[in-house]
């Protein structure tokens, strides 16, 4: 339990429990500077894993839940007049956090949704003609709740390309809910819990996965994957180029959670199907035989 | 593509090689056929029962037994087109035993369509095109069928796979037509194929001739280009025969060469006509009685009795026209060596004959009143023609003039030229065919195996050799009519021969002329049909052209394929720790435990060490070192030596003996 990484991984394991895997892809996510979109029903540990993640890294916490009538206003914030000071304040809206839980972001209007999305995307906000920046690190966490419901706007296809990753979260294994319902409420749990790293230790690890070498061998077979999607019959169309630049930084990242200075594949095994799973368009005329990450993996040789 | 197989394409391929081996069942040793039709039914259920594969020594073992016992049931001679098929198809059922993957698929799908080339070697009749089309469409909506992800519609795959041979029969007709022909049969057929051809004995014994009989096959077809001869004077020759040993006639010298031929003297009006001759053991041509030298074909030539011969055995179907004077006279001269020996008879036998020509002597001394004597005693003795005989003993021409008197043309023709013989007329025996059956379809003249006859010659002064046909003194309606006008029908004919009702009739001519024209115009399509063809269509003088043109559209053909093999073959391995990792995973494969196609170094030597854990500790290390130099670090020297060094210090097959001693 050496580096300040290992730690928050190791008290990440002993809050959410069973959740291997899941942590570390999320954790992966984070270091790379990506989104990451939760794709689960609700009770299975999605906010407490958010919590959990901005309480071990030290991070500034703020939830958005996201409902019809949700304004862009509300989650980006506006100018007040103040009476007092004979001038419009600017109040920040919840957005200025450095670890944002959007619940349920499909319950919102898509002028809502696109607001989220752009300041994701850009890293600042722009209100009222003036343009402010975002704390850093910054994290979106954003819920969808994957059951088709009346009255929802699920995200479009181009707009979940802004998510670095998708994963869901699955009922835990029976000995992880045992433990679960033996011990005492995971919430409590948390503020027990000390920060691993600072918000800055926390940044200098976003740009040492940038240094995470990826040699010729790996991205010959980052090409194939990327080639091999746009080929496959069951596909309306591959990775894009944006796509296979995500994968690349996925990859990193969790190469240096594994604390490797170089990618090999399985890194890149292990990420995929977070990172492209959501990229992946089906072809609707052949329902039925779309394959998944895992196919995809099994049919690309590993240069 | 996929890599593995649907159980149900896999099925319906098992399917298609039954098709297509089936033709072969009546060429193939008995045991051959259980054991392809085993392996068939075993691949089967083992892909439906998820059986396992056989290994690689049982695999080995099974190919040797079986190609020894091939050499074993062959003489150990697999030169013949018999043997060699039956090494084929037997080869080709093995592949079963390691049919898995996409390569393995397209192996067998070649071999089906090679394997479909080899029915021609047994058969080039019309149903058997026709089944071959019915067979490359089936391997075709196969072929198609493996190139998908899962199984197809036999619909889809047909409809695209005939869709492809209609689209390939133009090419075929072209190639058909232009593609150069060489003379002779492609394979330069093997010896064991003449074998199974029926055709005239080299020598006549009783039931010789009558043997032939049995078979409708064509030994013949005739055009005449004018008048045509009446059946009583179509006699066709064949081998002559000029030494009696007692029981059989026979050629005392072989004809061999021209040279020797009689003098002949041609009279009267000629008769031409074309024969298209099937295929048949022996080198006879047969003509008319007599053919003009001058019309010859260029490889034919007359022999010293009259025969017309090939130069060479005649083992494919052909053409040739010829020109014979109905009238002719052969040898008016008879030199004293020559009547000596077609008088020669062997001593003591058929002492009754020799008594009963000397007293005909007595009675006649002009020659062709004795010959008249004789045919008259035929005629007018009961005499019965019959194609089931009583079998004779020792002295089988006394036994058949005196005691059963019921024969078939050899028994006459061999009886007659004895006692012409032993009243002092030379005389010998010809064979041949005997009439023909008219065509109307195609106005031409069947000549069959069954229309075989054996008739006698004799040679009167002044006249040379002159055709005595004592059957037709017996049974006047074998000449004139049919063998089968002149036998008795409650003797038994021969199915082929048996009455015929008007529809059966017609349906036979019909039959027949298709065979024939399928046979004039495509399975004789040689070297000369094609000159004949290019001529009328003025393509004559682009011959050469031709020629080239496919000499030099068939080398661009295989330099493209040559280029395309080596776009896919292999790149050479640039990367040296690469090299490295591959001779290990190479060594894991033959342990059984090959690196799947998406499966990352790391997982790999988990799980070969899950399985081996004794090879643990140098999986990791030599991972440990090809993971540094392919992915984490640049290359180095030094760690590429201690790479090198390790793989080559693992050795996974003596370990894997060691593992097998220890439990």
């Amino acid at each position: 339990m050496g580096s300040p990484l290992q730690q928050a991984l190791h008290k990440l394991d002993t809050i959410i429990l069973g959740k291997h895997t899941q942590l570390r892809l999320a954790m992966a996510c984070l270091l790379a500077r990506g989104h990451l979109l939760i794709e689960d029903i609700p009770g299975v540990g999605k906010t407490t894993m958010a919590l959990a993640l901005g309480r071990v890294l030290g991070l500034e916490f703020q939830r958005i839940q996201f409902t019809s009538d949700l304004l862009p206003a509300d989650i980006l914030g506006v100018s007040v007049y103040e009476s007092r000071e004979g001038g419009f304040r600017f109040h920040p809206g919840p957005i200025f956090a450095q670890l944002i839980l959007a619940d349920e972001v499909n319950r919102a209007s898509p002028k809502t949704q696109s607001a989220l999305l752009e300041a994701m995307e850009e890293r600042q906000v722009t209100v009222e003609g003036a343009t402010r920046k975002l704390p850093e690190p910054f994290f979106v966490i954003a819920t969808q709740n994957p059951a088709q419901q009346i009255g929802t706007f699920p995200l479009p296809e181009s707009q979940l390309d802004r998510f670095l990753m998708r994963i869901a979260l699955g009922y835990p294994d029976p000995q992880a809910e045992r433990a679960l319902l033996q011990e005492r409420e995971r919430r409590d749990l948390l503020q027990e819990i000390a920060p691993a790293m600072t918000a800055a230790e926390l940044i200098t690890l976003q740009q040492s996965v940038k240094q995470v070498r990826t040699s010729p061998a790996l991205i010959d077979y980052l090409l194939a994957l990327i080639q091999h999607t746009r080929e496959l019959p069951g596909l309306r169309q591959g990775l894009s180029p944006r796509a296979g630049l995500a994968l690349r930084r996925a990859a990193q990242a969790w190469a240096l959670i594994d604390g490797r200075s170089g990618v090999i594949p399985e890194d890149v095994q292990a990420v995929f199907a977070a990172v492209v799973g959501h990229r992946l368009v089906a072809a609707p005329e052949r329902a039925g035989s779309t394959p998944t990450a895992e196919e995809i993996l099994a049919q690309v040789a590993v240069p | 593509m996929n890599e593995y197989l649907p159980l149900a394409t896999l099925l319906r391929l098992l399917a298609v090689l039954t098709l297509t081996l089936a033709p072969h069942v009546g060429h193939l040793p008995p045991w051959v056929s259980a054991l392809i039709a085993g392996l068939i039914v075993w691949r089967g259920l083992t892909a439906y029962r998820q059986w396992r594969m056989p290994g690689t020594m049982v695999k080995i073992a099974l190919a040797l037994l079986a190609f020894v016992g091939v050499l074993v049931h062959f003489d150990g001679r697999l030169g013949g087109q018999n043997a060699g098929t039956t090494l084929l198809c037997v080869m080709t059922a093995l592949k079963l035993l390691e049919f898995k993957g996409r390569r393995d698929v397209m192996v067998l799908i070649f071999l089906m369509y090679f394997m479909l080339l080899t029915h021609f070697l047994f058969s080039q009749e019309m149903w058997t095109v026709a089944y071959l089309f019915v067979c490359v469409l089936a391997v075709t909506a196969v072929l198609i069928e493996c190139q998908h992800r899962g199984a197809l519609s036999p619909r889809i795959t047909l409809r695209k796979g005939g869709i492809m041979v209609l689209q390939a029969l133009p090419l075929m007709v072209l190639l058909f037509v232009l593609f150069p022909r060489i003379p002779g049969p492609l394979w330069g057929l093997p010896e064991d194929s003449a074998a199974a051809r029926s055709g005239l004995p080299d020598q006549m014994a009783p039931g010789d001739i009558s043997r032939l009989i049995e078979s409708d096959e064509v030994a013949f077809r005739v055009e005449f280009h004018g008048p045509v001869p009446p059946p009583s004077a179509r006699y066709w020759r064949g081998p002559v025969f000029d030494h009696f040993d007692g029981r059989a006639w026979r050629d005392s010298v072989p004809t061999f060469a021209s040279g020797l031929s009689s003098r002949l003297e041609l009279l009267g009006e000629p008769v031409s006509y074309a024969i298209m001759l099937e295929s048949q053991r022996g080198r006879w041509l047969f003509a008319l009685d007599m053919p003009a030298a001058r019309s010859l074909p260029d490889d034919a030539f007359i022999g010293r009795e009259g025969q017309l011969l090939a130069r060479k055995p005649v083992t494919e179907r052909r053409r040739y026209e010829l020109t014979s004077y109905m009238q002719y006279r052969l040898a008016p001269e008879l030199d004293e060596h020559a009547r000596k020996r077609y008088l020669r008879l062997p001593p003591d036998f058929n002492p009754r004959t020799r008594t009963l020509a000397a007293t005909l002597r007595t009675h006649y001394t002009d020659d062709e009143a004795l010959v008249t004597a004789v045919l008259r005693m035929f005629h007018e003795q009961p005499f019965v023609y019959t194609l089931r005989p009583p079998p004779l003993g020792r002295h089988s021409v006394d036994e058949f003039l005196f005691d059963t008197r019921r024969g078939f043309c050899e028994h006459y023709a061999g009886a007659f030229s004895f006692l012409m013989r032993a009243a002092g007329i030379p005389a010998r025996v010809v064979t041949g065919y005997q009439g023909g059956q008219h065509n109307v379809f195609g106005d031409y003249y069947v000549v069959r195996q069954s229309d075989a006859h054996a008739w006698a010659e004799v040679w009167i002064e002044n006249r040379g050799w002159v055709r005595v046909d004592p059957t037709a003194a017996v049974s006047p309606q074998r000449i004139e009519q049919s063998i089968e006008a002149a036998l008795d029908a409650a003797e038994g004919l021969p199915g082929h021969l048996a009455a015929r009702t008007r529809l059966r009739f017609y349906l036979e001519a019909r039959w027949e002329w298709l065979n024939g024209r399928w046979n004039a115009l495509v399975l004789s399509y040689g070297p000369e049909l094609q000159q004949r063809f290019l001529e009328r269509l003025g393509l004559d003088d682009l011959r050469d052209t031709i020629l080239a043109l496919t000499v030099l559209g068939t080398s661009i053909l295989a330099f493209m394929g040559v280029l395309t093999l080596r776009q896919f073959a292999p790149e050479p391995v640039r990367d040296a720790a690469l090299r490295e990792w591959q001779r290990l995973t190479r060594r894991l494969a033959r342990a059984g435990l090959p690196q799947r196609p998406g499966e990352g170094p790391r997982d790999y030597a988990a799980r070969v060490a899950a399985v081996h854990p004794e090879w643990a500790q140098a999986i990791h290390h030599i991972t440990q070192l090809y993971v540094r130099m392919r992915y984490l670090d640049d290359p180095d020297p030094a760690g590429q030596n201690a790479l090198v060094d390790a793989v080559r210090a693992f050795k996974p097959r003596s370990a894997r003996r060691r593992s097998w001693i220890r439990s």
